[in-house]
């Protein structure tokens, strides 16, 4: 059954040194408000899985908290190189960095037998150096977290996630996900343990859309609500993909004493609330603010 | 009027499509060149981008697969895993496009490594939806700038399939779809752009 934790509460919880994590969302609500946390807390030698290991994983890397990365597509998408990664794994900074690469295709199946608990089948295997058969169910069954960001919100006819009242502090909770889907529901059950953040927390999701996504309270381990928490990816129907920083993190990422500067004061000396200036009600308010003006 | 290589090649690219295409579209390139065939001679071209986004018409170009603008204008958003195991390697797409770091003269691509695959000179972002994409889509358009360090006689590795050793070698492996065709792709075309 889930629970209602605080962000750094449920990344305490949920993920441990050593642990092989993914932190899932395909372009779309990527957790990076957990990722924050874990290099907060200093979480050491995770195993991390991600389809495009993207900004957040570029992040982790450059912290020093992976020893292995696992993936289908390293790149900053439509913009580059991620000079983090590249420099763990070129150069060994911070530290060296193991790599296990497959397609998106084979990445997507494993997920999917991961949460079916079956063999991984059905990926033709053409280009050279590829893993023997079978390997990426392996790495899915060894999933251990994941987390993503759901959203929802009161009033709005689209994409909730429910959770108990203040009445009934142990009701039901379930997330719902719409918008680009991706690997998250499979992710999850293919997980031993689950954090998933959220913008916000509603209690009934209204009306949604026929593709949504919903994990029932009894699929997913720790919830915390960090609204802003995907970005500068986005939460559909709540802000956008923030493009101008997936553009601007090519220069930040370049060097390391940029990167080490950036992340101190925008992650070490910051918390969840950090994240809050990108939520939908802030970014409305800042709206209302210049149409008034 | 000015124009540069690479808004030629994609001129080029998206006069090659066709009204009846189903198109696996990739990020820059690409997918400008499939949105200008949309907006010009193939208006009921369906563009498909690998966020699981089927039949989207974006009113601005995205900068990655999964912008919201993809979602938002689609005919229906699939799961991930839906979309590389029922449509891709189901079979659906007449095209795909790809690229890559270094081609070599059977159009097999790397976009892996420069160098050694253990210790590389450089680190390339990898196959993506790649590999499937070469092998499953009804054909194969490649756009790429070119130059003697991209076109290669050996790839320093084989991220996606094009005919492997020549001759027949997609057919020995089962592979039913064609690859990059014989002829150029611009011959293809049978609606240039009024």
């Amino acid at each position: 059954m889930s629970r209602f934790l605080s962000l750094a509460e449920a990344v305490e919880s949920t993920i441990r040194d050593g642990d092989t994590v993914a932190m899932e969302g395909f372009t779309h609500l990527i957790p990076f408000a957990a990722g924050h946390e874990v290099i907060r807390q200093r979480r050491r030698h995770l195993t991390l899985i991600r389809m495009t290991p993207d900004l957040i994983y570029d992040q982790l890397i450059g912290m020093g908290c992976a020893d292995k990365l696992i993936f289908s597509w390293v790149g900053n998408p439509g913009v580059g190189s991620l000079h983090r990664f590249r420099d763990a794994y070129e150069n060994g900074w911070p530290g060296p960095i193991a790599i296990e690469e497959h397609s998106h295709a084979a990445m997507a199946n494993a997920y999917e037998a991961g949460a079916a608990g079956l063999p991984l089948r059905g990926v033709p295997r053409l280009s050279r150096r590829r893993p023997a058969e079978g390997e990426p169910q392996h790495q899915a069954h060894h999933l251990s977290v994941h987390r993503r960001a759901a959203r929802r919100r009161a009033g709005d006819p689209a994409r909730r996630r429910r959770r108990s009242t203040r009445s009934r502090p142990t009701a039901p909770a379930m997330c719902c996900i719409e918008g680009i889907v991706g690997v998250q529901k499979e992710a999850v059950l293919a997980a031993k343990r689950s954090l998933v953040t959220v913008e916000e927390i509603v209690d009934d999701f209204g009306q949604r859309s026929l593709n949504a996504v919903i994990l029932p309270s009894w699929t997913v381990g720790a919830i915390a609500c960090v609204p802003g928490g995907a970005h500068p990816s986005y939460a559909h129907g709540y802000y956008k993909r923030d493009n101008a920083f997936y553009k601007a993190w090519d220069a930040i990422a370049r060097d390391r004493d940029g990167f080490l500067a950036w992340m101190k004061a925008n992650v070490l000396e910051q918390g969840p609330d950090a994240f809050a200036v990108h939520s939908r009600t802030s970014t409305q308010t800042a709206r209302a603010t210049d149409a008034a003006e | 009027m000015a124009y540069n290589a690479n808004e030629m090649m994609t001129i080029a690219a998206a006069r090659a499509l066709r009204n009846s295409d189903v198109c696996f579209v990739g990020i820059g390139m690409p997918s400008a060149a499939c949105n200008l065939a949309r907006l010009t001679h193939a208006p009921d071209i369906t563009l498909i981008y690998e966020s699981g986004t089927i039949a989207t018409k974006p009113d601005v170009l995205p900068l990655s697969i999964g912008d919201g603008e993809l979602c938002d204008t689609a005919l229906t958003t699939v799961p991930v895993v839906e979309m590389f195991r029922y449509w891709l390697q189901g079979g659906r797409f007449t095209v795909g496009f790809l690229g890559g770091a270094q081609i070599d003269r059977f159009a097999n691509l790397n976009t892996t490594v420069v160098g050694p695959y253990d210790k590389p000179k450089t680190r390339l972002p990898g196959g993506g939806g790649a590999p499937e994409i070469s092998s499953a889509c009804g054909e194969i358009f490649i756009i790429m700038r070119q130059s003697p360090r991209s076109f290669v006689e050996k790839l320093d590795f084989v991220t996606s399939f094009g005919h492997g050793e020549g001759g027949d070698h997609r057919a020995r492996l089962g592979l039913t779809t064609k690859g990059r065709p014989s002829s150029s792709p611009i011959s293809r075309s049978s609606s240039p752009i009024p």
